[in-house]
């Protein structure tokens, strides 16, 4: 679905983001993308939606090579929700935010209605229907950006630091909209320094440092090397450094706090 | 300790808005306390924020009652120029506060605003640089720059103006995990050094608990919660208001609910010492 073939990018100020990166996400898959900051994670995502063109090697979205695609045909099938919702919002309201890129992507009037609808509630942003979007809260603004993409259904839903802002009862919401969308088929990529909320979810992780994809794996395996972590400065998650540190090892790390908890209430009986 | 934030029955809302941002509102930091903010989205932290550091009611009309004291002064009857000297505040989008060509010049901006001597302000410029570790970034345009790094900008920026009263809003959202707990460090020591007291909004918790002396809840406008980290991280409720309460912290109070014991010892632990706690070793 989304293939990164040697893919080098070198920005104008002379810094190389993205330094020989392939990767191969199939359809379906829900990817993390972690990794301390600059190390090219939005830069890889801005490949994806072709903002952005590699300067060597290419990157291909469903077979088709982004220098070849417009920028309208690759964001029918890929949504992106940036790190900074600001650069993202810019209608008079809330509703009229939503309705944008359905009405250019030529949805009919009503199906766009029931879309708008459908997201709002979906985010929480009901009451903020007839606001402008200027006035809602940053974790809000966040929100609204998903509700935008989520309500054109792409195939590739892209997610740059989507918990930034939002409160606990709101990432268990993400976690269950990201699970939606796994069950819907859709790729998932989310690019996330929120360990603790991507360890429950259980991602494939891949790990970038300097511009390279350094680790990639399923979530258990990659969480669990402290020294490959520590090297692209992520934390790991707590729940895996409780299960690293017991001396009698249980088998897997623990995914969730009850699980924790049960082991550790058997381990403590005399 | 005197108090170096009050707040006293503010309550405010905003022009055309149906209902109060922030209600009967009550709170008594005292000088050199780490205070954590938590909260839902739009439960009215930010709009606690602007009250403090003057935005509002000096930038934004609205309804406006009660009284915010800094420093045992009226933020109502301070000037925005001495609020300034006083309250240093981090924007969660550090793109709103760096705009000038260098990072250096950026740093320098607020103190060049205050007329302070040139040998000073270099002086706590390079100091402020150094703290974030972002010497080598001094000639470095900001628009440059990642967003983790235009936030250590900003907050070199805030440093550099010594103020008592720092507000960081979710300061560690752009960075990464060991930048995020380098940050948190660095606001423990400043703490420690310089007696400046601390007001971070912040939904991951886990970084924060352990340097945090209390944890204030927010809701609908509310103060619902308040109290020392593993006080409010233990209540039931708090979860229901947003809280993100830590894994380890999860599983540190379900085994407290059995084994009234170890696990149940006054302090939060960290995953090591629940290890340690679980084993019955010295933590």
């Amino acid at each position: 679905m989304i293939e990164f073939r040697d893919v080098s990018f070198v920005h104008q100020n002379g810094v190389r983001a993205l330094d020989g990166v392939s990767l191969r996400v199939e359809a379906g898959e829900f990817v993390a993308l972690v990794g301390e900051n600059g190390a090219g994670k939005t830069t890889l995502v801005k490949h994806v939606t072709g903002l952005l063109k590699p300067v060597s090697g290419s990157v291909l979205v469903d077979g088709v090579d982004t220098r070849e695609a417009s920028t309208a045909q690759l964001s029918r099938k890929v949504g992106v929700a940036f790190q900074n919702p600001d650069h993202q919002l810019f209608s008079e309201t809330v509703e009229e935010e939503m309705s944008f890129a359905l009405r250019n992507f030529g949805f009919p009037p009503e199906l766009v209605r029931d879309r708008v609808s459908w997201g709002l509630e979906l985010f929480g942003l009901g009451e903020y229907r007839r606001s402008s979007p200027l006035i809602l809260s940053g974790g809000e603004k966040k929100r609204l950006t998903l509700a935008c993409i989520l309500a054109w259904d792409p195939q590739v839903v892209m997610l740059d630091e989507p918990t930034v802002g939002q409160d606990a009862i709101q990432k268990e919401k993400l976690a269950g909209t990201i699970q939606m969308l796994k069950s819907a088929g859709k790729t998932v990529v989310v690019v996330s320094h929120d360990i603790e909320f991507l360890w429950p979810i259980q991602p494939r992780v891949v790990v970038m440092k300097g511009g390279r994809v350094v680790g990639d794996g399923p979530a258990t395996a990659i969480m669990q090397d402290r020294d490959l972590l520590g090297s692209a400065r992520v934390a790991q998650p707590q729940l895996v450094e409780f299960y690293q540190e017991l001396h009698r090892r249980p088998g897997t790390p623990f995914v969730h706090p009850l699980d924790a908890a049960r082991w550790a209430e058997e381990a403590m009986r005399p | 300790m005197a108090d170096i934030l009050k707040v006293e029955g503010l309550s405010f809302r905003y022009p055309d808005s149906p209902k109060n941002a922030v209600s009967d509102f009550e709170l008594s930091i005292p000088e050199g306390e780490i205070v954590v903010l938590a909260g839902p989205s739009g439960c009215g932290k930010s709009t606690l924020l602007r009250t403090v550091n003057g935005l509002i009611p000096h930038m934004y009309g609205g309804e406006y009652s009660g009284d915010v004291l800094v420093a045992g002064s009226s933020v109502k009857r301070s000037s925005m120029r001495d609020l300034a000297q006083t309250v240093g505040f981090l924007f969660q989008n550090p793109e709103n506060q760096i705009f000038m060509f260098s990072v250096e010049r950026d740093v320098a901006f607020g103190l060049e605003n205050l007329g302070v001597p040139r040998e000073e302000m270099r002086a706590r410029v390079d100091e402020a640089l150094r703290l974030l570790r972002i010497g080598d970034l001094a000639q470095r345009a900001p628009h440059e720059l990642s967003d983790g790094q235009k936030q250590r900008v900003a907050l070199a920026g805030v440093l550099a103006m010594r103020p008592k009263l720092v507000i960081l809003d979710e300061p560690t959202s752009l960075l990464d995990p060991k930048t995020a707990s380098e940050l948190v460090a660095l606001v423990a020591r400043l703490r420690k050094e310089l007696g400046t007291t601390f007001v971070v909004v912040e939904h991951r918790l886990d970084l924060l608990v352990g340097v945090a002396d209390r944890l204030v809840v927010m809701d609908g406008g509310r103060k619902v919660l308040e109290g020392t980290p593993r006080d409010v991280l233990f209540r039931d409720e708090a979860e229901a208001h947003g809280v993100a309460v830590p894994a380890v912290t999860k599983v540190q109070k379900l085994l407290a609910g059995r084994d009234a014991g170890r696990a149940a010892a006054g302090r939060l632990l960290t995953p090591s010492g629940l290890a340690s706690a679980v084993e019955g070793r010295q933590a």
